[in-house]
């Protein structure tokens, strides 16, 4: 059974890397600022006993206010676990830095976040609609899609 | 020691000689193959008819379904095609994956916006004359996903629907009724123009 690492464990021990860049951290989940998204899960990734190299799922969720975006890392050598969650507050514009760079399994999720629900990923190859078709009008997983 | 001690009765194999002489005798001209009744047959062998009627015959007897399953009425039609309903009893059973081979499209399930062009081209791929049955809610109206944003309301938006077959999905007695009355929608058709 893979373990969930614990955010609070893991906010502790990030605070001195990136003061300012974890902004909440529960039980189970990193709340991460979305400046420092790619810095931190590029540690997340590299850093020895954490070891998340393994990207295995990306989905984002429309609270009105806000969109989040939750990143379910896995380590295949410890058998272990994180969420990472990132927020974007403009409803006209939402941006995040890509993970392609770290994880290749991004590529698609990331373009079916921008085809559904609207958020652009900075520095994807290839950002395009990958489910619906070009000139398709809005991003249907929007609480605000009619 | 004599031969006949060895292998006794010397008689059989005399008589075996016999019987194969006999019947090189008997058999030196062919027997006549039995068709003595079928020059009157072929006498009384003629049927008349009108070519809209034998041309219709033709048609409905043997209709090639195209595949176009986007959905899960295909379950059903597979069903259908299987040995319990088995539509081999209207020549149907050959499903053809080449629409240039096929004259009915049984849509079997929900068409999104973004399928719709190969559809809409399978269908002009198929020869004339070619027949669309709407199988499901999902085929006739776009089902519970009429509102979507994504799904095309109905088949008859984009190729034109002979029959349409309700039922979510249908069960495999009313995809065959829909068929019986395809059949009887193609017996009316005629090879004259319309209106000439």
């Amino acid at each position: 059974m893979t373990v969930a690492l614990s955010g609070k464990e893991i906010a502790a021990r990030l605070e001195k890397q990136f003061p300012g860049g974890i902004v909440e951290s529960g039980a189970d989940s990193l709340l991460v600022k979305a400046e420092s998204l790619l810095e931190i899960a590029s540690y997340l990734k590299s850093t020895r006993g954490l070891d998340l190299d393994y990207l295995t799922a990306i989905t984002a969720v429309d609270f009105l206010d806000y969109f989040e975006v939750d990143y379910l890392l896995t380590s295949l050598k410890h058998n272990h676990c994180l969420l990472v969650k990132s927020r974007c507050y403009d409803r006209d514009n939402p941006t995040l830095p890509s993970v392609v760079s770290l994880w290749r399994g991004a590529d698609f999720q990331e373009r079916e976040i921008y085809d559904l629900m609207g958020i652009s990923f900075e520095g994807h190859p290839n950002l395009k609609r990958i489910v619906l078709w070009e000139g398709f009008e809005g991003h249907p997983l929007r609480k605000d899609f009619l | 020691m004599e031969i006949d001690e060895v292998y006794p009765g010397g008689e059989l194999d005399k008589l075996e000689g016999e019987q194969i002489n006999s019947l090189i005798a008997q058999s030196q001209q062919p027997i006549p193959d039995p068709d003595e009744w079928l020059d009157e047959e072929l006498k009384r062998n003629i049927l008349l008819t009108s070519v809209d009627a034998i041309l219709d015959w033709g048609r409905r007897s043997s209709l090639w379904p195209v595949f176009c399953f986007p959905a899960c009425c295909a379950f059903e039609f597979m069903t259908t095609a299987a040995s319990r309903f088995d539509i081999s009893r209207f020549g149907m059973e050959i499903v053809r994956a080449s629409p240039r081979q096929a004259d009915l499209m049984i849509t079997a399930g929900t068409l999104t916006w973004k399928m719709a062009p190969q559809v809409k081209r399978i269908y002009d791929q198929m020869a004339e004359p070619k027949w669309v049955l709407a199988m499901g809610a999902c085929a006739i109206s776009g089902g519970i996903f009429r509102s979507s944003y994504s799904v095309v309301p109905g088949y008859n938006r984009i190729i034109p629907v002979d029959v349409y077959v309700p039922g979510c999905p249908p069960r495999p007695e009313a995809l065959l009724y829909g068929i019986s009355m395809l059949h009887k929608k193609i017996a009316k058709m005629s090879i004259a123009p319309k209106g000439k």
